[in-house]
Order: C-alpha cells, then sequence, then structure tokens
C-alpha cells in the first residue's frame, strides 16, 4: 500500500489540494503586507478552480486583485510590483494561456537578478493549474513544465498532494526568486491531512513516497498518485517498485533519483508532458551518466505524444495510464 | 520630412490657448522656436515660469555634455572599445526635459536610449557602457538613482513601470513613474496591456514616448494610423504632443504629467516629436532607407541650437560660460575613453553570479564542473 502522504495529527487539518492552496495563501497574505494576489477572476469569483475563494473578501480588493484580462500584463505588472518591494503571487488562469506573459517570464522575470548583478531581486510566484484528464477544451489541458525549466533563472515546482500544496506554496512565495508553481488541476479535489504547524522539509527536495526494490518511478505532480497505483498494481505481480515524488523540477534533485537508481537498477520516469524534449529526457541523461554501471535496463519515459493535445474524448490515450505505466515497467524489467 | 511633421512646424502658434479635453489639446506644444523664440503658452507656461537663467543655463549644459558623451560613446565603438552603440543624437531635448521634470524618489523605467535621462537622474555615463562594451547586461544598481536598467526587448519596460506605480498608490506615496519608449514600441502588445493596466488602476505613471520618427528602417507610419499621443484618449487619460527638440516644452508639459500623476490623476501620455539624427545603432546603415532632406531640416530644429540662441538673446550667457563648457566636455569625452579602456573583463566565474538569489543545485554543480575544467588547463600547462 502506498504510504499517506502526512500522517493525522492533533493540528492537522483534512482537505482538497486547491482548499490547501487557499489556506496557504491567506495564510501568506496575513503574515506578510506585501503578499499580494493577483490574476483573471481570481477575486469576486475565488478563481475559477475556487483557489482564491473569499481572499478578496478578507484582504481587500488592493491585496486580492482582479486584473485585466492580458497575461503579459498580469506578469509584467507583477514584476513592476516587485520592483516596488511586493510579492505578488499571480495566477495564470489555465496552462495553455501562459504564453502571452512568456516573454515577460522568459526575457524579463527570470533575468532581471542577473542583469542586475543582484542588485534586484524578484519574488514572483507564478501559479499554473496545468495537465490534463478532465475533459476540457483546447489549451485547457497543457504541461509545459518544460518550456520554463529550460530557463535559468526561475524555479520550478509541482505538488502532488495537498500537504505538499500548503508547504510548497508558503516556500515559494518565501523564496526570493520567481517560482513557476505547477498545480496539478486534475488533483485540486483530492484531500489529505495538512498540518500548518509542520516543519515542512526544503523545497526542492524529492520525496520518497514508496519504497522498492525492483524497479524505481518517478513522477510529479499529477503522475504521482498514477505511479502509486502502478506501484500496487506490480506488487500483485509480486514487483517490487520504489516511487519518487520530485517536487520540484528546477532545481531537480537527482541525487535522491540517483540513490534510488543505485539501488532497484531501472528507471521509469512518467509526465504527462509531450516526452520530446521533456523533463524525462534529462533525468534520462543524467542517470546514465551518473549510474552508468548500475543500470541494468535505459531509463524509459512515459508521456504524452509529440502531438497537439488531444479533443478530450481522446486524452486517455495521450496520457500516461496505468497500463501504460506498467507496459513500461515490463519492458525494462525485461532486460 | 513627413507631412506629419511639416503640418506640425507651420502651426506651433495653434498651441497657445485651446484647452479642457484631451481631443482639442494643442497639438503641438512649443515654448521655444527653432529660431530661440519664446512662446506663450497659457496651459504650460506656469511649469516653467520660475525657471532661473542658472536652470536654463543647466539645461543647456545637460544638453552638451549628454551629446558629447554620445559622440565619445559612438566614436569608442568606431575603435573597437564598444561593441556596439544606440545614439541619441537629436533626442537631447526630450530626454534632458523630461528627466529634469522628475523628483529625486520618482522612478525610471528606460529603454536602452535614455543616455540623457541616466544623466539626469545622476548615473554615471561610464556605467552606460558596460552592456555595450559586453563586460555585464546592465550593471548598475537600479535602485541608486531609481533609474531601472535598461531594457531592450521592445515595449516590456512599460509593464514594469505600471506594476511600479501600481505599488507607489498601494503605498499611499506622491511619488511618480515615468517610462520611456518609442514609436516603434507603440505597437508592442505589452504597450498597449500597460495602458490598460494603468488606466484601470489609476497607476500614477507618466508614458513618455519619443517619436523619433524611425523604428530601425521603419517611419512612424509603419506603426500608426493615428498620431500617437491621441491613442491615450481611446484608454481614457490625456495624450499631448510635445516638440521634442524644445527643452523647455519637454520640461514643462512633464512637469505636468507628473504633477498629474502625484495627485491621484492616474496616468498621461506624452509624445515627444523628435528626430533620431544618427543611425538606430552603430550597425545600421540608414542610407538604404531614408535621404539627406529629412535630416537637414530636422538639423534646423536643432534641440542644443535654439536654446542657446534663446540663452544668448536673453543675455543669459556669456563667452566665459561656452568656453567653460566646451572644456568640461572634453574633460568628459576623455574621462570615459580612459573609463572604458580601463574596464576590466569580467571574471569567468561571473557566468555562474547572481543567476538565482537563493542558489541553485544546477548552478553549483556546472560551476565546480567549470572550475575543474579550468583547472584541467593550468595543470596541463604547470606540467
Amino acid at each position: 500500500m502506498a504510504e499517506t502522504v502526512t500522517s493525522k495529527t492533533a493540528t492537522s487539518k483534512n482537505m482538497a489540494l486547491a482548499k490547501a492552496i487557499n489556506e496557504s495563501l491567506r495564510r501568506a497574505l496575513d503574515a506578510d503586507p506585501k503578499v499580494l494576489v493577483m490574476g483573471e477572476d481570481v477575486g469576486k469569483l475565488g478563481g475559477v478552480f475556487r483557489v482564491t475563494d473569499g481572499l478578496q473578501k478578507d484582504f481587500g480588493e488592493s491585496r486580492v486583485i482582479d486584473t485585466p484580462l492580458a497575461e503579459s500584463g498580469i506578469v509584467g505588472t507583477a514584476i513592476g510590483l516587485a520592483l516596488r518591494g511586493y510579492r505578488p503571487v499571480v495566477e495564470i488562469q489555465f496552462d495553455g494561456f501562459v504564453f502571452p506573459a512568456y516573454d515577460q517570464i522568459v526575457t524579463q522575470l527570470a533575468k532581471m537578478h542577473a542583469r542586475s548583478l543582484g542588485k534586484v531581486k524578484l519574488p514572483v510566484v507564478v501559479r499554473i493549474p496545468y495537465g490534463g484528464g478532465i475533459g476540457a477544451v483546447e489549451h485547457h489541458s497543457e504541461s509545459p513544465e518544460s518550456l520554463f525549466a529550460h530557463v535559468s533563472g526561475l524555479k520550478v515546482v509541482s505538488p502532488s498532494n495537498a500537504s505538499d500544496a500548503y508547504w510548497m506554496m508558503q516556500q515559494a512565495i518565501q523564496s526570493d526568486d520567481p517560482v513557476i508553481f505547477f498545480e496539478p488541476k486534475r488533483r485540486y479535489w483530492d484531500k489529505a491531512e495538512v498540518d500548518p504547524e509542520a516543519i515542512p522539509g526544503p523545497l526542492h527536495k524529492a520525496r520518497t513516497v514508496r519504497t522498492g526494490t525492483d524497479l524505481t518511478l518517478v513522477a510529479y505532480g499529477p503522475m504521482v498518485k498514477l505511479c502509486q497505483e502502478v506501484a500496487d498494481a506490480a506488487a500483485e505481480e509480486g514487483r517490487s517498485l520504489e516511487v519518487l515524488d520530485l517536487r520540484s523540477i528546477s532545481p531537480l534533485d537527482f541525487d535522491s533519483i540517483q540513490t534510488s537508481v543505485e539501488k532497484t537498477r531501472r528507471l521509469v520516469v512518467v509526465h504527462e508532458a509531450p516526452v520530446f524534449f521533456g523533463s524525462g529526457a534529462e533525468i534520462a541523461a543524467r542517470i546514465t551518466e551518473r549510474c552508468f554501471y548500475h543500470l541494468e535496463a535505459p531509463v524509459l519515459r512515459v508521456g504524452g505524444y509529440h502531438a497537439p493535445y488531444p479533443p478530450a474524448r481522446l486524452e486517455e490515450e495521450f496520457l500516461p495510464g496505468l497500463d501504460r505505466v506498467l507496459d513500461a515497467v515490463d519492458r525494462a524489467l525485461a532486460y | 520630412m513627413t507631412v506629419e511633421s511639416t503640418a506640425a512646424a507651420r502651426k506651433p502658434r495653434r498651441s497657445a490657448g485651446t484647452k479642457k479635453s484631451p481631443s482639442t489639446k494643442p497639438e503641438l506644444v512649443q515654448l521655444l522656436t527653432p529660431e530661440g523664440e519664446r512662446l506663450k503658452n497659457a496651459e504650460y507656461d506656469k511649469y516653467v515660469a520660475g525657471i532661473t537663467p542658472e536652470e536654463l543655463r543647466g539645461l543647456y549644459r545637460d544638453m552638451v555634455l549628454t551629446r558629447r558623451f554620445d559622440a565619445e560613446a559612438t566614436a569608442l565603438q568606431r575603435q573597437g572599445e564598444l561593441g556596439l552603440w544606440a545614439s541619441l543624437l537629436g533626442q537631447e531635448a526630450a530626454q534632458i526635459g523630461s528627466g529634469r521634470a522628475t523628483r529625486e524618489d520618482d522612478y525610471v523605467f528606460p529603454t536602452y536610449r535614455e543616455h540623457g535621462v541616466a544623466w539626469c537622474r545622476g548615473v554615471d555615463p561610464t556605467n552606460l557602457l558596460g552592456m555595450f562594451r559586453g563586460v555585464n547586461n546592465g550593471g548598475w544598481d537600479p535602485n541608486s538613482n531609481n533609474f531601472h536598467l535598461y531594457t531592450i526587448v521592445i515595449g516590456s519596460q512599460t509593464l514594469h513601470a505600471t506594476g511600479y506605480a501600481m505599488g507607489i498608490a498601494k503605498d499611499g506615496a506622491d511619488s511618480a513613474v515615468i517610462a520611456y519608449f518609442g514609436d516603434g514600441a507603440s505597437s508592442q502588445g505589452d504597450v498597449a496591456e500597460s495602458f490598460t493596466f494603468s488606466a484601470v488602476y489609476n497607476a500614477p505613471v507618466v508614458f513618455f514616448c519619443q517619436n523619433n520618427q524611425w523604428a530601425i528602417s521603419e517611419p512612424t507610419e509603419k506603426q500608426t494610423r493615428v498620431p500617437l499621443y491621441q491613442r491615450a484618449q481611446g484608454y481614457g487619460f490625456p495624450g499631448v504632443r510635445v516638440d521634442g527638440n524644445d527643452v523647455l516644452a519637454c520640461l514643462a508639459v512633464t512637469k505636468w504629467a507628473l504633477e498629474r500623476a502625484r495627485s491621484g490623476e492616474g496616468p498621461t501620455l506624452v509624445e515627444a516629436y523628435t528626430y533620431r539624427m544618427g543611425a538606430h545603432t552603430t550597425s545600421d546603415d540608414p542610407t538604404r532607407y531614408r535621404g539627406d532632406e529629412e535630416r537637414l531640416a530636422w538639423e534646423a530644429k536643432d534641440p542644443i541650437l535654439r536654446l542657446r540662441r534663446y540663452l544668448e538673446a536673453s543675455n543669459h550667457t556669456d563667452e566665459g560660460f561656452f568656453a567653460e563648457l566646451e572644456a568640461e566636455s572634453e574633460a568628459l569625452g576623455k574621462r570615459v575613453r580612459e573609463a572604458v579602456r580601463a574596464m576590466p573583463d569580467p571574471d569567468h566565474f561571473a557566468i555562474f553570479e547572481n543567476v538565482y538569489a537563493d542558489g541553485h543545485a544546477l548552478v553549483d554543480e556546472e560551476r565546480a564542473q567549470f572550475a575543474a575544467y579550468q583547472a584541467s588547463f593550468a595543470d596541463g600547462e604547470g606540467a
């Protein structure tokens, strides 16, 4: 059985991932008057996923800001606010809508600290609900994390569960670097224990979700739950799989993957994003370098195809599912 | 010469009298004619009413020194000391007039050509040359002079300016922000979005567009069908066209716009109508796309010459002033020349510096790999 993320404690509360982010934003707004929440429909409506529900009512329109419908404007003005000393947390409504802001993120947000030789800091969090599996229309189901991980100056993270969502958001807001915060939208309603009194581990460290001996499954965000299910299914066939939740894509905790692979000698990386030039490619290359003499099989990847994200009725074929991941596990174990 | 500029030059006197809503504002605010004649202006005179002869000489000095610095930088590029230079020749009045209108606590977001504004903000001119020499990508502390880093991707900084202004408003401060951009940038979506955001949030920002008629090879007609300042009306804030070669008018109009910002009246668009006398940058060849006649017509409207004529006609100067200024100019040129030549190449490990504020494991790893790689050469040579 997969271990639970956080066990119940005297101070923990059971809540959905979306609610955990909401609580985390509330805590940050409460703790630091410089924290702002901004984006399209984040105020009165509480965001299209209700992640910011009730925040404007409690913190006012000056701190929880409904913006014009212009993504570049949202990130560009957040940069200006950060230069003035604010810590904006901006919401891009959906993954596929981030590209109007991509220039501001890549050209300005990512580079300004270096360009100023360290004189200015850009503590901006860009929240992006991402990934598929919710039957949405075009541009609402994409996984563009590699496009951001490729850019120096940005940090890229993605929680897989409510507890991580709560704490990683706290840490992202406290970071003096820009953080692209990918929220697994199909897991928004998954509940887990969240303990606001806990002491969180480092933001950029992977977590061993389950230990095993035969093969390592690496995932993050929405695919962690799937990999736990894969490990359960494999266990029924007598296979012992280790599951790592990366949590952070940039920086990426290669040490933890290496430690695991040196034990299991086999690695399968799973993400929703297309395999080609995806994060799995980088993991495969580096783990091959680090673990060349430990590997019994090539590092395999399971992800989306090099095709536009398909219409909703085809997405189950496009996205990694239990059988496709098990197939990759079988192939890796067959070497 | 464009139809637009001919028309504008012919009817400066219309500027006195009309007022009220943005649409009936004078088309071109001019306080000094190219001949150095001081025009009365009911709306804007009050913003320069108290200006002293010493301050007028100061504006003249600013423009002369800025032009001298600019010429030196162009020469340094020709000598191979700079990789590139973007000259401000011809735009001195627009930059000095607007720059001198700012207060110390105001914040400036420049493009990459605002050398005159940098001068007004007290940024040492030699600091501007690092990025053009290739030793850094900016390098000055934006907060030392409230002068942000140069922005090369066109128009992006107008959003930063707007956000900064939104922050000022949240702080309840009465500072203002001025965002520089050009006629080319006016086509960028970011500029349109900055107009939208600043209007919606009533942000204390002045959009100062230097329409120098050319975006590299493309004339303003390729960017717009309406005079640029009129775009403001559609966003719900005033736009004014000012003679960008008239330092006094630029000072007055920018002061007016900054006062509007400070008093909670929100954004203003100022279009400074001027001319890029030189090439876009030292890599450009304007002979491929524009003729000399246009340049000569604008030369007659030179911003420095017209203030000199006015100063002389008003008996505000003597020969000693000009002689002293010339000596100061030459000294500045020499200082800049020597500073550039003495500018050290950055340490190799600067590649890995300040990539992140809080560090990043991959940067650390690659720095170590780079160090080992370099050390392997040292070992080889030493053996």
